[in-house]
């Protein structure tokens, strides 16, 4: 997704990408970046939360409109509810993706071979 | 405070995120300068958690993905900002999709982004936002040409003055 950003900035529109991993988004050269420290699938916070979403949601365009530079990036100093231990189980899916399924057999054959 | 990237990602996943630097070809800055003021623009939002509207519209391939797990569906969708939350559908095969049924706010808070129109802290959303399913950066040759050309098109038939994206 930082790569879309930075083609649609290349077409003449300003972006901001909002996202859970701001380290990654700078190494792929996002223009305006804003980091939350969420789970995947969270991107503007908790579910029903209006207020959490309103403060990722109002960062996210005072960084597009008023940030200065290439490559800016801010962070939101907000921390996720959920103890990390049940957080980091409840995003995922209830089975591997088909590709993290791949990596894992091809895994489990370099450690049986 | 710096958020941990990797703090919410599985220990052994993180070499395939981390370290990697551009792609090639996109190494240097790209700017679009933000001219007008906040109230006076037009805000579209843009989401890669596999939102499409269940009545109008097919949900994202995942029987694709599930027969060739190095694709993903690089298709879009326009995602009409007035659409009742629960008329939309989640197709995702890398998250738990539940908090997203629940609330499509987290991913694509078209509803706030009308309040803050309202208020007047913003000067108005795309009639059409947009929505894609992420996961996907090892196969960009259908995005470059494709999918991206065509999105830019519809932001900027939507006179968008600023996206917002997020990631799933």
């Amino acid at each position: 997704m930082p790569v879309l950003a930075r083609w649609i900035e290349a077409a003449g529109i300003p972006t901001v990408i909002v996202t859970m991993m701001p380290a990654v988004a700078q190494e792929r050269r996002a223009p305006r970046i804003v980091g939350v420290e969420f789970p995947y699938g969270h991107a503007f916070g908790m579910p029903h939360d209006r207020a959490m979403q309103r403060r990722v949601l109002e960062l996210g365009l005072r960084v597009l409109s008023g940030a200065a530079a290439f490559g800016t990036r801010v962070d939101l100093d907000l921390e996720w509810p959920v103890p990390l231990r049940d957080a980091y189980r409840a995003w995922q899916p209830k089975e591997p993706s088909p590709i993290v399924k791949k990596l894992l057999e091809a895994r489990a054959d370099a450690a049986r071979s | 405070m710096i958020v941990d990237s990797y703090r919410f990602l599985p220990r052994s996943f993180r070499p395939l995120y981390e370290g990697r630097g551009p792609l090639r070809g996109e190494e240097g800055p790209v700017w679009a300068p933000f001219e007008k003021r906040l109230a006076a623009s037009r805000i579209a939002l843009l989401s890669s958690a596999g939102i499409y509207v269940r009545a109008s519209q097919p949900a994202f391939d995942l029987d694709g993905e599930r027969s060739r797990p190095e694709w993903g569906d690089p298709t879009w969708r326009a995602i009409p900002a007035t659409t009742p939350s629960g008329q939309l559908g989640v197709a995702h095969l890398h998250i738990n999709e539940e908090d997203i049924h629940a609330d499509p706010e987290i991913a694509l808070p078209m509803r706030l982004l009308s309040e803050l129109v309202a208020e007047g802290a913003v000067g108005g959303a795309v009639a059409e936002h947009v929505a894609v399913m992420g996961y996907q950066d090892r196969h960009l040759s259908d995005w470059r040409t494709e999918t991206a050309p065509a999105i830019i098109a519809h932001l900027r038939e939507q006179d968008a003055d600023g996206v917002v994206l997020a990631p799933a």
